[in-house]
Parts: structure tokens; sequence; C-alpha cells
């Protein structure tokens, strides 16, 4: 337990009133409302003060320790230096960020100002209009209320709660005050304070005991009028035997007008429970990603993050696994697509704390004209964790001469009982491979997506079928190289 | 059908064919011999246009009366070029099926596996490595039928098998060739090899033989016995 915040209460019950959720529309209900007919406009101004985070705290109408968090972390945040030790961030201008704008207010204003090659990438793809305008942010309305709705119901007959984390700040403020924070603390690094203190929006899901959710939830349909927020705030609790699979992101590209998204994700995977977590995500290429993510595993727990990175100019993304008991496994399973000028710098944590836990790191990277991956994984087996085992694989497929790839793992094994195996390639598309592949009649472009997914296929196959078909396509499109 | 004629190949700025002059015709079956290092392989590149191997202006690669010189290798491959590795690489993660279903995108997906399937049982190819990506753990025999497997379903015009015998055991050779005669119809076949032990399943109408980068010798299969006593010493 060392250097990690106590879970105060870790038998926690689900509240009484999670069975009793509002039928409908669960995450509009604001005091400030989140609906396209609201015609207020609210910027906050660029830069960031003390007064802009209570003002932020203000106008959610949060209580008052949610306030003080923010304003501690807003102080860390100040004072701490940017982290020197990964992808370049000097270009970062905190002072030209807008930290808050109500989500109605989140929209271009017309189809029109979109970017061409984002409206291309779109019609390539095959996006419906109506969802072409939520993801780009022109519509706040995305039509999958219906789809939504339906799933809210399934969910709500076996007591899941599953809503936006502002929601839940205001509807279960103990479940929130017991676990925000604790598992990622403001003061782990300086995207997380800065996220602390100014979160808006992100999910809220509670699995009570025993529940096997029966369908995947996803944020996708979740994000109605929240939009993809900048600085997201996801708080997962499944409790003892539970399960539930989180999706988020999407496939296509998601225009984002501000260049910097920065989320927190902490997720409580209680004795015997089991969450995965898939990620899909094609952020605009303007978009420095930086991104938190932990999960704590108790006794026999299974956590699985499954990350796949195409989009942004940086991400920097280590999903984490703090397997605290005996017999808890964790799995990063990811992939990373860095074209030209943009750097993926991507990895896992997995920290083993107990006896017999098990781990396992699968990352795939491709690097395309001048494109940089960069794979960064820590694996640490602490002395009390006897007879625990790790496997890491990275393979890093580089598609020309220019690209690059870069491996920095990093195994601390305090515990001589473990079991450690690490494998790393770098390969090469190569030339002979394409031209047997061309012998047999196909383009270029047909055999380089071919070996690419083939590739990825093991991560691939992992992930909801939809989504692979469409991360697929995409891969294709990026072979192409038109995708904007 | 394809006629070559001043073709000189150069690979890194050495040159390995002169001048070459060849044609072939349909229904045909051609031996093209030669000592190692002759220039036999390269010729075969340079048809099917690996991209390593640049030729002469001069050089003229005609197909059904079309220039190909310029083309890359998938356009020669579409119009009915087709060739078998010497020695076939292993593709990570693509199937043969995966492969040959991009190759032919206008057939039905079920009917190309039903297909895939049959073939392969004729060549008596294990099913499982129809999924499995492609020569991965794949044995010398198995490499050669999964390449005649993807001609048969190509179905190209003229096809060059590149040493098919390497690395192939007496079974696995009479199962290919016994395929072969059955799937040869009025296409023609070149066989490029050292050794002379595969004309006793299909005999040759025309024998080339190749040393120095050149063709030293045309004739019909009665070559395949000056060769067999006297070796390439002969020409």
């Amino acid at each position: 337990m060392r250097g990690m915040h106590h879970i105060k209460n870790p038998h926690l019950q689900a509240p009484d009133n999670i069975i009793h959720m509002k039928k409908k529309k669960i995450n509009f209900d604001y005091k400030f409302g989140f609906s396209v007919k609201n015609k207020n406009v609210f910027v906050a101004e660029k830069g960031l003060n003390e007064e802009r985070v209570a003002m932020i705290s203000g106008m959610k109408n949060e209580p008052e320790w949610m306030l003080a968090k923010r304003l501690q972390a807003y102080a860390f945040f100040k004072k701490e230096k940017m982290p020197e030790w990964g992808a370049d961030l000097s270009t970062i201008n905190f002072d030209e960020i807008t930290y808050f704008i109500r989500s109605t207010d989140k929209q271009v204003s017309s189809w029109e100002e979109l970017p061409a090659e984002i409206k291309n990438t779109y019609d390539r793809i095959g996006v419906p209009e109506a969802e072409k305008k939520f993801l780009s942010g022109v519509s706040a309305q995305f039509e999958s209320e219906v789809v939504y709705e339906k799933v809210q119901e399934t969910l709500e007959k076996q007591g899941v709660i599953f809503c936006d984390m502002d929601t839940a700040v205001r509807k279960y403020p103990e479940l929130v005050k017991q676990y925000f924070g604790t598992l990622i603390p403001y003061s782990d690094n300086k995207f997380a304070a800065l996220n602390t203190s100014v979160w808006s929006g992100g999910s809220f899901v509670y699995v009570p005991k025993n529940v096997k959710a029966a369908l995947p939830l996803q944020a996708y349909f979740r994000m109605n009028a929240q939009s993809f927020g900048q600085f997201e705030r996801t708080l997962i609790i499944a409790e003892e035997g539970s399960y539930i699979h989180y999706i988020e992101g999407c496939t296509a590209p998601v225009y984002a007008r501000d260049s910097l998204h920065s989320a927190v994700v902490e997720i409580f995977v209680k004795e015997g429970a089991h969450v995965r977590y898939t990620t899909v995500q094609n952020w605009s290429k303007n978009v420095y990603n930086l991104v938190t993510k932990r999960a704590r595993a108790d006794k026999n727990a299974v956590m699985e993050w499954i990350d796949c990175n195409l989009g942004s100019q940086i991400t920097m993304k280590y999903p984490a696994v703090y397997l605290m008991g005996e017999g808890a496994r964790g799995e990063v399973l990811s992939i990373a697509f860095a074209g030209s000028e943009q750097h993926q710098d991507a990895g896992a944590k997995m920290i083993h704390f107990a006896p017999n836990t098990t781990s396992r790191i699968v990352s795939k990277s491709i690097s395309k004209e001048g494109g940089r991956t960069s794979y960064r994984g820590l694996v640490q087996i602490m002395p009390q964790a006897e007879n625990s085992k790790t496997y890491v694989s990275c393979d890093a497929l580089l598609l020309d001469e220019h690209s690059r790839s870069d491996t920095y793992p990093t195994m601390r094994i305090k515990n001589p009982l473990s079991y450690v195996q690490h494998e790393a390639t770098v390969e090469k598309i190569g030339e002979e491979k394409l031209l047997y592949m061309m012998s047999r009649g196909l383009s270029k472009i047909d055999a380089e997506t071919a070996l690419v997914n083939g590739f990825i296929n093991p991560v691939v196959k992992e992930i909801p079928l939809e989504y692979s078909v469409e991360l697929n396509r995409l891969i294709r499109l990026e072979m192409e190289g038109s995708v904007g | 059908m394809l006629s070559l004629t001043n073709l000189t190949a150069s690979i890194a700025k050495k040159t390995i064919l002169h001048n070459i002059k060849i044609s072939f015709s349909k229904k045909q079956i051609y031996a093209i011999m030669g000592p190692n290092g002759s220039g036999k392989s390269t010729l075969v590149q340079t048809i099917i246009g690996n991209p390593l191997y640049a030729i002469s202006a001069e050089s003229s690669l005609l197909f059904n009366k079309k220039e190909i010189s310029t083309l890359t290798p998938d356009k020669r491959a579409q119009l009915g070029i087709g060739v078998t590795f010497q020695s076939p690489i292993a593709l990570q993660g693509v199937s043969v099926f995966q492969l040959l279903r991009l190759a032919k995108r206008d057939i039905d997906v079920l009917d190309l596996y039903k297909q895939i399937e049959k073939i392969a049982q004729k060549l008596k190819i294990n099913k499982e490595l129809i999924d499995r990506p492609l020569n991965e753990g794949a044995s010398g025999g198995e490499r050669k039928k999964l390449e005649v497997l993807q001609m048969a379903i190509l179905n190209p015009s003229i096809i060059f098998f590149d040493e098919i015998d390497t690395g192939v055991d007496i079974d696995s050779l009479k199962t290919i060739f016994t395929f072969l005669k059955e799937f040869r119809k009025d296409k023609a076949f070149v066989f490029i090899t050292h050794y002379s032990k595969i004309f006793s399943y299909l005999s040759p109408d025309t024998v080339l033989i190749m040393k120095e980068g050149k063709i030293i010798k045309e004739g019909g299969k009665e070559v395949i016995e000056v060769v067999e006593k006297k070796g390439y010493e002969a020409f």
C-alpha cells in the first residue's frame, strides 16, 4: 500500500437511491441546462487563476469539498514543472487555453467552418450526416438517444449507474467523495493536477456487487450534450464479483478546437471483479492528448485496458494497473499509429503489490512518414509480491526510412521468486513483402494496409467488431495519407 | 504472348542480363536452365517488375502486344503474369485467404473460400494453413504448394515457376505436378531450375540455357540430355 492513498471503506454498498434513478436523460437535468435550445453563451476567458477555478465550480453548483480539491490541485499545478522525460511539450502555452466552455457553446457555429480535411475524412469513412455533426461539434445532439435510453433501461434494472461526472457529484456525492482522486491524486503529475482543478464531464460508473453488466457502456452514446470534453474526469467503481466493459471514443477523427486534452480515469476493481476499458481514439492532429489512467485491482480482480491511439499531435498515455490483492491480473493491450509530425508516446504501468499477481503488456506501434512512436513502460514487482508473473511484448513497425520508434522499458523486480518475460521487435514493412503481395495483383496501398492490419491484429481482435472494422478502414485511410 | 527484346537489366549499376530475346507463346512449356548466378532469377524478377532491377531504355517487354516495362508489379499481375517465388517469404498476420481475397475482389467471399479449400485438398495442403499467416512456420514443401495454390486462384496466362522443386520432398513434388498437369490447359509454363528432374513430370517444348546473363542455347528437350551428360560446360 505504500505510496497509495488508502481506500477508506472498500466494502461500500450501493446507496439505495441508485435504484430509483430518474428514467430519462439523466445527464440533461443540469441547473444550467445542457440543452441545444439554450442560447446562453458562456466561454471563460483564456488562461487560469484561482478565480476561474472557483467560477467553474460555482457554475456547476458544486459542494465545498470539490471546490477545495480543485483549488488545492490548482496550487500544485502552478508550482509543478512540466514533465521533461517524455514527448516535447514545450509548445503548450497554458495562458492561451480556454479552460471552461459551457458544453452547448463548444460547437463550431457551422459545418462550413470545419477544416476541409476533417469533413473529407468523415465522407470517406462514410459517417452519417447526423453523426458527422455530432463528432465535429456542430451539433450537440447526436441521434443516439433512443439507443442510449435502451441501454440505460437495461442497466438501471441491474442497478448500474452510468451518468456523467458532473451529475454524479450532485446525485451521489458520498460515493464520488470517497473515491475521487484517491487513486490518482492531483499531486501525481502536472496534468492530473490541471484536470483536477478544471475538470468537466467524463463518466461515472458504479456496478453493484455480483452484477455483470449485460451491455458494454459506450461513452459515445452518453456524451450527447457533453460532447468530448477537454478535461474529462472518469470514475468507475466495480464492486466485488461484478463485470463491466466500458468503451470510450470512436474511430472517426474528433475535431477539437482546443488543442489540449487532458483526462483522468480512475478505476476501482474490487475482489473478484472484472473491468475491461476499451479506447479507440482519433483526435484531430492539432491536439495534445495527455491522459492519466489508473486502475486498482483487488484480490482475484481482473483489469484490462485496450488502448488504440491514432490521432493527435502528441499523445502521452500509460494506462496503469496497481495489483493490490493476491491473484489480481492486469493487462494493457495497445496500438499507436504515428504519421507525419505525430508523436505517440504510449505504454503501460504494472505495479505488483501482492503475491501471485500477473500482468501482460502487448504494445503494437506503427510509424509512417516521419512519425514517431515510443513505448514507455514500467513493471514493478514489490518484495512481497511473491510468485508474480509479468509478460511484456512491444513490437514496432516502421513503414519507411524517415520514421522512428523507441522503447523505454523499465523493469524493477524486487522479488526473486517472480517470472519475468520481455520481448521487443522492430520491423520494417520491407520491399520484399510488398513485391510479393503486388505480384499477386494487390496495389501497394492494399498490400501495406493488409500488413499493418495483420500486425495489429492480436490487439484488434480484442475490441468489439464494429470498432475493429472501422479501425481497419481507418488504417487504410491513413495509409492513403489522406486523413485530416 | 510475352516477347522480350533487347532486355538488359542491372542491379546497383551492375549489369546482370545482356540483350535477352525470348518469345513465350501460350500452351507451351519452357525450361530455363543454367548454372548458379547465370541470371535466371533476375530474368523472372525483371519480368514481374521487381523495382530493385533497372532495365535499359532499349529493353522491351511486350505482353499481348502491350508494353509493360513501365508497369508496377500489381498491374503486370493483373494482366496475367504469374510467378511462384524461389523462397516464398512469410507474411505476418496475413493469411493466404486474406491475400487472395484482396487480389480477387470480384469473387464472392464464400465462393472464393470454397475454391481455395478445393484446391488445397487437391494439393494436399492442410486446411488450417488457409487461415494461418502465410508461410509462418510452414515447411519448404508447404510453401511451394501454397505458391501453386495462389496461381490456381489467380489463373494467370503465363506462370514463371522459379525453382519450384527446391526444398520439396518427392511426394510433394509429385502432388504439385499432378495438379499442374490438370491445371495447365492453354497457359504457358516457364520452369526455372538447375536440375532436370522435374521434366520427368512435365516435358518442356523449349529449353533455354542461360549463362552469364545471356541465352546461349535454345532447343528442344534433347538439350536436357546434353545438360545431364556434360553439364553446362557443354555450351
